[in-house]
């Protein structure tokens, strides 16, 4: 595990490059745009976030670098860069040249264990296949490496338990069945599409744990998707927040979690419940995100915007650098941060 | 589902509804064309046709279609065939709806009772609908025909007594489901009558499966009674009735081919209706739910 | 293990099921209305055959009485006498159950050759020509009276093209083949219908389900996602259909048999409601309730196999 990796290019600290990234979708009522010009980089070992509500574009996102987005209603546009495969766009490569991506390099686990698992499968057999898809190994080898990875997860009595069906294990024991099958062909990045949300808060903790002591010892960079700002807060370097398909505010995790700047995070901070100042109410942000069908020019967040103009429903918005490795989709930014700038909202 | 799919589907969703009405319809509203196209044609057969079913006219046995005067040709006898089909539809159009109604009415009334009461009232009618289960449904209807004596109206007795079952099972389940939901309960707690919450609150939930299988059981009903009818175990010659004709007209299949072949058309229309129908109100009241 | 106790858990239900079966059935009988010895005799009705008549069909008993020489004798394997054929119902039956076995199971298998490609197909490139030709044809096919199928084949394949002969059933196994194609075609052309759709749709939810995306995220090919994961899951649904589906698939066969002329049950039942012949009536039933109960449980033993998560049941 201290073995350089080998890097084509030696300068790269990223690891992934994203660049105008944007999804369509074509439905029957329009064109969705389920993510719009998004942009970021993910470094080599680090864990960055991807924080927003529901419909925010984070899991659309993740699918679309990993190719998973069905084609004919969906396709996409920008410019992906992976440090292993220097002068591709991951979007244009081909199948071929995808599927030997996946599992190797790119790797994902998602949100429900019980429905992202076979149910007609023996649980090893789903392992085997993950060792199996990047390897050429004989019967025993691939069922020793399965044994092992099932060990490295926290899966006790793996020998018994590889012979077992999904609907046999528990919520955690399945997720982190699906976690040794993503980093079985040891990825380079991984996407973890709400890996906690449907367990409950114990085991959360666990599987936390064990994603970053994986992370650790493999030297994986990760994309944490979540709505639950504790679990990113707890885990995450970086941290984009996005809004109706865009990011609108990315930084590092120390700084967007004392120091943000876009009135969409600042919200939202606010009605975490705060243990130290007791208010009397919970403050939640008013009204609900936008449809992204013909949607209108503008700050999407604008309506919902305690500091919102006239200005903001027709300006288009772009990331603003506002201090080293700080994007804020606002230009309101300097007075986001301005107590008084708030409408009558008490900020402590 | 992944989020894509869910996305994809929200949106489709909502875009049905706000420019979809006539679309979402469309399947409904061919489905009931049809069958209704074809429910006129047979009651205003008078009206269609100069002929009467059973008119024979032995200077011109075996006509093929469009002869002068003969539509659609007559049959061995000269009777003609347009007029025949058009009084047979009658009979079968009686079977479909006769058979399915009553079974409708019946099963769905024992299920709801079953699924609302429980108890050991609801495990014996299970049982019994399990066992009638076991049976193949054909094999017990000929049987029966053949104990009472082979007629029509034994025929709708045989389905009646065979068919509930489908109906009964469908709405037992969901009567046992919604029993137990909060504006249930919320009505018993006011005091309403056991009748009133089955018929004002079980009820309407149920009765949306329950049409669309309806439909699917009417088409079944159809070809039942014309298979019947083919067998000489419900309609007899010389009943216009469209399986009969079709077995009628089996010995002249080389010469004359339209014997059999029209009205086995005849009967793939009305499915056809009832299937549309089926589907298009699955298609209606999905896209509500 | 729990395999096995799945199985015996069935059997034992089957035991209560078996006996209502006779209780129903015997009470077939009963049906008949007014003298079931007129009913027989016809004109050659006289007193002392009434009697006999009457006797032999354990008529002059208690209820109960004849329920329990009902079933004695069914353990003995005596389903009673054959008034048109000279010998026992039950040894009528035996002689012409196997070209119904046969045509059975040769319908099921060109229906399953037929229906599971067109079904993954269809949801594979759903929306497309061969979606859309499939969706009209299974609508119009559900709707097709399977004798008036029967007949129009026999008219374009065997009268015209001669390539098929038109009924009978054939001496060897190659001949069973030869004669009995049509016929099993047509029953298999009817019951596609409903499998078609429901292994689409199943195929369908298999495809947008999220253990596809995990199996492709490993990087494994995309026909190994098809067969492993999708197919896999969907064709169980096939199996629900077919145990479900059951008495359509019977209920062709009889019809067919009579288009066809084959020797087989089917034709036994029509003819014997014609000519009165009671006991081949009630033993033909019975017959037929159990092989539906049999191929159920079996249906039901492939089902648990193949998805683990029915035996917890």
């Amino acid at each position: 595990m201290g073995e350089p990796l080998p890097v084509p290019d030696p300068a790269a600290e990223e690891i992934l490059v994203v660049e105008g990234l944007h999804t369509f979708i074509r439905s029957e009522g329009g064109i969705v745009r389920a993510v719009d010009d998004v942009s970021f980089t993910l470094r080599r070992g680090e864990i960055l976030g991807l924080v927003g509500e529901s419909g925010s574009g984070k899991s659309v996102t993740c699918r679309t670098l990993m190719g998973l987005m069905p084609s004919p209603p969906a396709w996409s546009i920008g410019d992906v860069r992976y440090a292993e495969r220097p002068g591709r766009n991951l979007l244009t490569v081909g199948g071929a040249e995808m599927q030997r991506l996946r599992g190797a390099h790119l790797s994902m686990i998602f949100q429900d264990p019980m429905s992202a698992l076979n149910p007609v499968m023996r649980v090893g057999d789903q392992i085997e296949e993950a060792v199996a898809a990047h390897a050429r190994l004989g019967p025993r080898e691939r069922r020793r490496h399965a044994l092992q990875l099932l060990d490295r997860v926290g899966i006790p009595a793996a020998s018994r338990r590889m012979r077992g069906y999904p609907h046999e294990f528990s919520g955690g024991m399945r997720q982190r069945v699906l976690i040794a099958a993503a980093i079985a062909s040891n990825p380079k990045v991984l996407f973890a599409d709400e890996p906690t949300t449907a367990l409950d808060v114990i085991i959360q903790d666990q599987i936390l744990s064990l994603l970053l002591e994986l992370q650790r010892d493999f030297g994986m960079s990760m994309v944490l998707v979540s709505h639950d700002l504790g679990v990113i807060a707890e885990m995450c370097d970086r941290i984009a927040v996005m809004y109706a398909g865009q990011i609108v505010e990315l930084a590092d995790a120390v700084t967007l979690l004392t120091a943000p700047r876009h009135p969409y995070t600042i919200s939202l901070l606010r009605s975490l419940p705060d243990t130290e100042h007791r208010s009397r109410y919970l403050p939640s942000i008013v009204g609900a995100p936008p449809q992204l069908i013909d949607i209108a020019p503008g700050c999407r967040f604008a309506p919902r915007c305690a500091l919102a103009m006239p200005e903001c429903q027709t300006w288009e918005t772009e990331l603003i650098p506002v201090a080293e490795d700080h994007l804020v989709r606002c230009w309101r930014h300097d007075d986001a941060r301005r107590p008084t700038a708030w409408p009558d909202q008490s900020f402590a | 589902m992944n989020p894509g799919a869910l996305l994809l589907e929200h949106f489709e969703t909502r875009a049905r509804r706000r420019h979809g009405r006539v679309r979402r319809h469309a399947t409904l509203i061919v489905g009931c064309s049809v069958l209704g196209l074809v429910i006129v044609a047979c009651v205003a057969a008078p009206l269609l046709t100069a002929y009467n079913p059973e008119t024979l006219d032995p200077l011109r046995p075996l006509a093929p279609p469009f002869s002068p005067g003969h539509i659609l040709g007559t049959d061995q006898f000269g009777r003609d065939i347009w007029s025949r089909i058009l009084y047979g539809g009658r009979i079968d159009l009686l079977i479909a709806f006769g058979a399915t109604g009553v079974t409708l009415v019946a099963g769905t009334a024992i299920g709801l009772f079953s699924g609302y009461v429980g108890g050991w009232i609801d495990s014996v009618i299970m049982r019994v609908v399990d066992l009638f289960f076991a049976f193949p449904f054909f094999v017990l209807v000929i049987a029966i025909v053949a104990m009472l004596g082979p007629s029509i109206f034994n025929m709708f007795v045989a389905i009646w007594l065979t068919s509930w079952i489908s109906y009964a099972r469908i709405t037992r389940g969901h009567a046992v489901v919604t029993k137990n939901r909060e504006y249930v309960l919320a009505a018993k707690a006011l005091g309403y009558r056991h009748s009133r919450v089955m018929l004002r609150h079980v009820l309407p939930n149920v009765v949306s499966f329950v049409l669309i299988f309806a439909m699917v059981d009417a088409v079944g009903n159809v070809l039942l009674g014309a298979a019947l009818g083919f067998l000489g175990l419900g309609a007899k010659p010389p009943s216009p009735e469209w399986g009969a004709m079709i077995s009628d007209g089996q010995a002249y299949i080389l010469s004359a081919w339209w014997l059999s072949t029209l009205p086995g058309i005849a009967i793939v229309i009305v499915g056809v209706g009832f299937s549309l129908i089926g589907d298009g109100l699955a298609d209606v009241l999905r896209a509500d739910g | 293990m729990a395999r096995f106790s799945f199985i015996g858990r069935r059997l034992l239900q089957l035991i209560p099921v078996l006996f209502g079966i006779t209780v129903i059935t015997f009470f077939l009988l009963r049906l008949i209305p007014g003298d079931p010895a007129l009913q027989i005799l016809g004109q050659h009705y006289t007193a002392a055959g009434a009697v006999e008549v009457r006797h032999s069909l354990g008529l002059d008993r208690p209820l109960w009485q004849q329920y329990l020489l009902f079933l004695q004798r069914l353990f003995q394997g005596d389903l009673g006498d054959s008034i048109t054929f000279k010998q026992s119902a039950g040894s009528v039956i035996a002689e012409r159950l196997p070209p119904t076995l046969f045509l059975v199971a040769y319908a099921a298998t060109l229906a399953m050759l037929v229906s599971i490609p067109a079904g993954v197909i269809s949801a594979l490139r759903r929306g497309g020509i061969f979606d859309q030709g499939a969706r009209i044809t299974t609508l119009v096919g559900f709707a097709m009276p399977p004798f008036w199928l029967g007949i129009i084949l026999i008219l374009i394949f065997s009268v015209h093209l001669q390539l098929f002969p038109v009924n009978g059933y054939g001496k060897t196994f190659v001949q069973h083949l030869d004669h009995l194609f049509l016929p099993a075609a047509t029953i298999a052309l009817g019951f596609s219908t409903i499998v078609i759709r429901t292994l689409r749709s199943s195929t369908l939810a298999a495809l947008a389900s999220d253990y596809v995306d995990t199996a492709r995220v490993k990087g494994i090919s995309r026909f190994s996602v098809l067969r492993r994961h999708v197919l896999r899951n969907a064709i169980v649904s096939v199996v629900v259909v077919f145990g479900i589906n059951l008495a359509f698939l019977i209920s062709g066969t009889v019809i067919v048999e009579n288009v066809f002329g084959i020797p087989g049950v089917g034709t036994l039942l029509v003819d014997s409601v014609s000519t009165r012949d009671y006991p081949v009536v009630q033993g033909v039933t019975l017959i037929f309730a159990f092989l539906v109960v049999t191929i159920n449980l079996v249906t039901d033993v492939v089902h648990a196999s193949l998805d683990p998560r029915v035996a917890l049941e």
